[in-house]
């Protein structure tokens, strides 16, 4: 290669860097530019924008519907993300065995995590099928008439985050069998011979030392979840109360720019929405400390 | 490539260059957008344009098709990206978002008087006193019956002077059949609220000067009420009874006795394994249906206003047009022409076409503000809290009331 320090160095770097760093500008960044600028404007794409100050930010504190999306994320955060989180440890700890043919059972759990939501909210729309699904077929086998699932904003909920869990545990148990297979074998040696239990073994070594690998599956998931939105844009059932009702922010992102033609109204709540996460995950970032541990060899 | 060749190839490229003006002088092309001729009218579109052409030596037309769902998508950033189609499609609830923008040319100086249109279709598209758009076609909405049914249980086909009671007692004999028989299908949803209101007579959704919405008043509770009756009373399935099924798969499924739904739906039940007809809506206390018009708009930006309004009007006006439409199935031109209707009124099922001008004389067209889909929405989303009974009529009208004022300010 031509050179290998100062400009000379800097050029080629710049060059093979190029054709992504074109694509950062015009597609990333440009656009979050101008969704902040959009934030203090009006704008329907027909007229040109106006500027309008803080209003949208005042009117998205008094917007019931906007309160209500929030709440939906919150309340579909916490039921889904404790059970994504335990499922997943559980799931890891299970695939984490040498048994014979593991690996086998190790790709299906990850089937889901890349099967299309389309695909996946189709099939769950079966399931849940009040009248025709396995899911209220089973209840009844128990005794238990099954709800209408899907059709009403109380039970789609936990529909979804079922649905949601599914489709996740996967990737998040392959997160934690990556943490998993880091530990040394080495620790689990030493406890053995001091005589310590299976669950010795899991509450002072594995869980510790895979704290950096679980904190990262809490970001990650929360992170997610407040961003949520194929689930609930696919899966209520057309024309039902659960459609007409249900809705989080990112939904209520998506109407407001595409259905309303609120384009700066949009953008200010996508920056809330941002604000929002960055304070989350800043303060999660601080109480890592209190549970975290790094191991330092 | 030797040079000679090269030259050869210069002189023919120049050749082509210093042609073509003379050729196409005279011909400008007008880029046209529509949603209602994709996927099943594409021919039927060309062959309008073929008419126009023929007429219009010199005028070119380029169409370009979306689907509904995805349709103002496009056209929003077509509009807004400086781009807009010479020529393109609206409804009329997005019209008036439109026109209010002044993304639309006034065509009141381009229209020739002898074009037959509906008085009342043709007013729809003024705006301002502009005439900003030209009615393209109508439809309505009428109620449909499974004749079977009514034999089965034993009683009288609806009549055009049926009230909702006449209906409701029909519905409940059909009902008695049998378990997955249901008598009735009226959805609970804006569009078929507003026309409810007006079958009331006493409802409005806004006070005549649009600043403040009167749609929680006792009349439009009343309207409310009367539609979620068909309901509670089990007369009508839920849609979590339905399990996913559209209404017109219940319908062509013969387990239903009586739905209210479009005329587009002449095609999809044509079919149908067993008899059906249709009939005026029933009434509360006057007769009210549903008219649904489409409209052919010229962009304010385009550099071709003249040619672009002939072809605008001859596509909404011209017997090619309307012919074109009737004999294929392609909605109905809105047209004052009965001539032209005559194919139409012939063809079974159903056997009563004449309902579909009948409802003309009720129309009633939808209320339109500017932020016209948050009023839907917002609207869609407490009548189905009244479905679901987690509100009363009356509260959800209330704070459909509050959430409507704000929409208006």
């Amino acid at each position: 290669m031509a050179g290998d320090r100062g400009w000379q160095k800097w050029k080629w770097v710049l060059l093979f860097l190029l054709p992504s760093l074109l694509g950062l500008t015009v597609f990333i960044l440009y656009p979050i530019i101008s969704s902040f600028w959009l934030a203090f404007n009006d704008w329907n794409l027909l007229s040109p924008p106006e500027f309008v100050g803080l209003a949208n930010f005042q009117e998205l504190f008094s917007d019931p519907s906007f309160w209500s999306a929030l709440r939906y994320t919150l309340t579909f955060i916490v039921l889904y993300v404790p059970l994504a989180f335990v499922l997943g440890l559980g799931l890891a700890l299970f695939l984490n065995h040498r048994w014979r043919g593991i690996l086998v059972v190790r790709a299906a759990t990850f089937l889901p995590v890349v099967a299309s939501w389309v695909v996946v909210s189709l099939i769950w729309k079966w399931i849940f099928n009040p009248a025709y699904g396995l899911v209220n077929f089973a209840l009844k086998w128990v005794g238990i008439t099954g709800p209408a699932w899907l059709f009403e904003p109380q039970t789609a909920i936990y529909a979804m985050v079922i649905t949601s869990v599914w489709k996740d545990v996967g990737y998040i148990a392959l997160l934690n069998l990556g943490g998993l297979q880091g530990i040394s074998e080495t620790y689990y040696e030493a406890a053995r011979i001091d005589g310590a239990s299976r669950w010795g073994l899991l509450r002072y070594i594995t869980l510790p030392l895979l704290t950096p690998t679980l904190f990262f599956v809490v970001i990650t998931l929360l992170i997610n979840y407040f961003q949520m939105f194929e689930q609930v844009w696919l899966m209520p059932m057309r024309d039902s109360a659960a459609a007409r009702q249900v809705s989080v922010i990112v939904s209520e992102v998506v109407r407001n720019a595409f259905s309303y033609n609120r384009m700066g109204y949009a953008s200010a709540m996508s920056w809330v929405l941002f604000g929002l996460i960055f304070m989350i995950t800043a303060v999660q970032l601080r109480l890592q400390k209190r549970w975290v541990h790094y191991a330092t060899e | 490539m030797s040079r000679k060749a090269w030259f050869v190839l210069l002189f023919m490229a120049l050749l082509v260059v210093a042609i073509a003006p003379a050729g196409a002088q005279e011909t400008q092309t007008i880029r046209y957008f529509t949603f209602s001729a994709a996927p099943d009218h594409v021919e039927d579109l060309n062959s309008i344009i073929a008419d126009f052409q023929a007429a219009n030596p010199g005028i070119e037309v380029t169409v370009e098709t979306a689907p509904f769902a995805d349709y103002f998508t496009l056209l929003q950033a077509d509009v807004s990206g400086g781009s807009a189609p010479d020529v393109f499609e609206l409804n009329y609830e997005n019209f008036v978002t439109y026109a209010a923008n002044g993304a639309l040319l006034d065509l009141s100086s381009s229209i020739s008087a002898e074009a037959p249109y509906y008085p009342r279709a043709l007013e729809a598209f003024s705006y301002d006193g502009m005439q900003m758009a030209l009615p393209e076609s109508f439809s309505t909405v009428l109620m449909f019956y499974n004749s079977d049914l009514f034999d089965a249980a034993g009683i009288d086909y609806p009549t055009a002077e049926w009230t909702w009671d006449d209906a409701k007692t029909a519905a409940a004999a059909i009902r008695a059949l049998g378990d997955d028989k249901w008598g009735v299908f009226s959805p609970v949803q804006f569009w078929e609220f507003y026309k409810k209101a007006a079958q009331q007579g006493e409802c409005e959704f806004f006070n005549a000067d649009m600043t403040e919405s009167t749609i929680n008043s006792a009349g439009c509770v009343q309207a409310l009420e009367t539609m979620v009756s068909m309901m509670t009373e089990g007369l009508m399935p839920t849609t979590a009874q339905m399990s996913g099924m559209s209404d017109s798969e219940l319908f062509l499924s013969g387990n239903l006795g009586m739905i209210v739904t479009g005329i587009w739906m002449f095609g999809a039940f044509a079919d149908a394994p067993f008899a059906w007809d249709i009939q005026l809506e029933p009434a509360m206390n006057q007769k009210a249906h549903h008219f649904f018009a489409n409209g052919i708009a010229v962009s304010a930006t385009t550099d071709k206003a003249e040619a672009a309004a002939k072809w605008a009007e001859f596509l909404t006006s011209s017997e090619s047009a309307a012919t074109v439409r009737v004999t294929t199935g392609w909605e109905l031109p809105a047209l004052n022409q009965p001539a032209y209707f005559e194919s139409y009124l012939t063809q079974t099922p159903p056997a009563n076409r004449a309902a579909v001008f009948a409802a003309l004389e009720s129309p009633v067209t939808p209320p339109v503000i500017v932020r016209q889909n948050e009023m839907q929405d917002a609207v869609n989303a407490l009548l189905s809290q009244v479905v679901d009974g987690t509100l009363s009529a009356q509260d959800a009208l209330d704070q459909a009331k509050a959430e409507l004022d704000k929409l208006v300010q």
